[in-house]
């Protein structure tokens, strides 16, 4: 089985898994949380240099989920990698758990505790400076959220990463176009997002965030540019997935029901079937 | 005793004999490498100082992600600035990250005096102190920041520290003597009534302590360089052994110093107690000792208050 087919069945897991894990605790950010399932998959069973047997391992690549509310996909993929049991997923915003609604570094596999928006870029050059300082070879990923580049704080930091020419710190925007409120562009204008971190000294690319064949292509690729950190605009959609919760705002929260959750995890195994036949015949044919 | 080296200056002597020592120590700095007296250390250092221009949230977010990668940054920034702009990444990145990040507040409280309320830091204690986990430490004069400094290189976890802007004379003679965070200082022994003071102002509690003795009034004045973790031990003893207690600090009187003590003692042994700072307007501008004398952060009523304390509680005998 080729890679990227292998990547699509773990998301289309993952997808199911996490929606799964939010119909049970009856809370949650389904819609981003299904927007960056794609680059997560790609990151932590492709791209990222990690071992869970050793979380803190001094040579890992970093993750910094700076959009940290979409943090369901990362919950299940970490158990599902070994960072933590599987059963332990059951507590996901029960009392007193680790795996609350934010990432949280008591919980294996994750660096650092993030959630209030426009904070992640900034720890993220922080942890690529020692990286140079120390002549480490790790990369620093850090995933943002559009809505998230209104925080003025992601500016500062993108000018630090650039003023430090930090070309081991990749950051992604997942680029889905909602927010809580609706449209970012209604909400906020960000566009044009690549001229403004082009601007602000970075390289920046852009992809279909749902393409793994453009994912895999463009991260083994980084840094292609030497002395400047890379910007990976990730054009999502948010909801992926599940087609009644593609594109809807409400989605940014909204849990499914009973049968909400019946008809999506119906949906993700077609599409897993679908897959699998594919590559039944295209075996057969080749 | 006279002195003209400002805290921050001996701040940075030290953390220049620590670094030698320590490749780990870093110093970060947002365009303040000259107002935080580090000029020597980048000088010295290069590659151990990290320059992030004026922006306090990408300062402490940089510092967290270096502390995440075992470096030990110490984040030298206006205290007004540093305590208020980015306290969310204080909160955050720092305390509930538990990343060893040390934040240096420097010209704290009034010390850019005649600039205004934007540039004073008065409500920094009240602030840090309601983060969880975060130490805090105002010390008195250069051999408390000498010997603080040299402590934090050891100590684990972020901590807020304030120093003032201009030189204060000197309240010990040397760096001779026990500093341990979270352990308060018995400047003076006495039993009629405990003066108790942080940072620049256990410097007025020392000279109002000397007026008292004159007086035939016998203070015990304690230095509570660390805010947090409070010494409460110290403050019930003095509590229950001069039964009278004065509080003086460069802040708020909302929230620092004196509402710490007022929490400790009236839970476990209430004394009349008198809070001596800023009252809840924005402070008056000023030279820094015009501002005290204004507020009456002075020896001369620290005497007063205390004479007044001590007497009423004789009448009540």
């Amino acid at each position: 089985m080729s890679t990227v087919t292998e990547l699509k069945l773990k998301s289309l897991q993952i997808r199911a898994d996490l929606l799964r894990l939010i119909h049970s605790a009856k809370m949650g950010h389904t819609g981003g949380s299904l927007s960056n399932t794609d680059i997560l998959t790609t990151l932590y069973y492709e791209i990222m240099k990690h071992d869970p047997s050793r979380p803190k391992w001094a040579e890992r690549d970093r993750f910094i989920a700076s959009k940290g509310h979409s943090v369901e996909s990362l919950w299940c993929i970490l158990a599902d990698l070994g960072y933590f049991p599987k059963e332990e997923l059951a507590t996901y915003c029960q009392f007193g758990t680790r795996l609350i609604g934010h990432p949280n570094n008591k919980v294996p596999g994750i660096e650092m505790n993030t959630g209030a928006l426009g904070h992640g870029l900034a720890i993220s050059v922080g942890m690529a400076l020692a990286a140079k300082k120390d002549s480490k070879a790790y990369r620093v990923f850090c995933l943002m959220g559009d809505g998230e580049q209104a925080e003025g704080s992601v500016w500062e930091a993108a000018m630090a990463g650039a003023h430090y020419k930090l070309d081991h710190l990749i950051g992604f925007v997942d680029r889905n176009r909602l927010q809580i409120s609706g449209n970012t562009e209604d909400v906020m204008g960000i566009d044009p997002l690549d001229r403004k971190w082009e601007a602000f000294g970075w390289h920046v690319k852009q992809v279909n965030g749902h393409d793994f064949d453009e994912l895999l292509e463009t991260l083994r690729a980084v840094p292609e540019q030497t002395g400047k950190p890379t910007l990976i605009i990730l054009n999502t959609t948010k909801g992926k997935g599940v087609s009644f919760a593609e594109n809807q705002p409400e989605w940014h929260h909204h849990v499914p029901n009973d049968e909400q959750l019946r008809l999506a995890i119906g949906e993700l195994e077609a599409a897993s079937a679908a897959i699998a036949e594919a590559e039944e015949e295209r075996g057969m044919n080749g | 005793m006279a002195n003209n080296i400002p805290n921050r200056q001996a701040m940075c002597e030290a953390l220049i004999e620590l670094a030698q020592e320590d490749r780990d120590i870093m110093v970060l700095a947002s365009d303040s490498r000259g107002s935080a007296a580090m000029a020597p250390f980048v000088k010295q250092f290069p590659e151990q100082f990290v320059e992030t221009g004026i922006a306090e949230q990408n300062i402490v977010g940089i510092a967290a992600g270096l502390a995440h990668s075992g470096k030990k940054p110490f984040v030298t920034s206006p205290a007004c600035f540093l305590s208020m702009r980015s306290i969310e990444q204080v909160k955050v990145d720092v305390a509930y990250s538990a990343t060893n990040v040390k934040l240096v507040g420097i010209s704290g409280g009034v010390s850019y005096g005649a600039l205004g309320m934007s540039h004073h830091s008065l409500q920094d204690i009240a602030v840090t102190r309601a983060i969880p986990g975060l130490t805090i430490i105002l010390p008195a004069d250069r051999h408390e920041t000498r010997k603080m400094t040299q402590a934090l290189a050891k100590h684990e976890g972020g901590t807020y520290v304030r120093i003032g802007r201009n030189p204060v004379e000197d309240v010990y003679e040397s760096d001779d003597y026990d500093f341990q965070i979270g352990k308060a200082v018995v400047m003076k022994q006495g039993s009629d009534v405990t003066l108790i003071g942080t940072g620049e102002t256990v410097r007025i509690a020392l000279d109002a302590a000397k007026l008292l003795e004159e007086a035939g009034i016998g203070a015990r004045v304690l230095n509570m360089h660390t805010i947090k973790p409070l010494d409460e031990e110290a403050i019930i003893a003095a509590a229950r052994e001069t039964k009278a207690i004065v509080t003086l600090e460069e802040h708020s009187i909302f929230g620092g110093l004196g509402a710490a003590v007022a929490e400790v003692i009236s839970t476990n042994h209430p004394v009349p107690l008198r809070i001596l700072g800023i009252p809840d307007e924005p402070a008056i501008a000023g030279k820094t000792a015009e501002i005290f004398a204004h507020y009456g952060l002075t020896a001369a009523n620290v005497l007063q208050l205390a004479t007044e304390l001590v007497k009423a509680k004789a009448e009540q005998k």
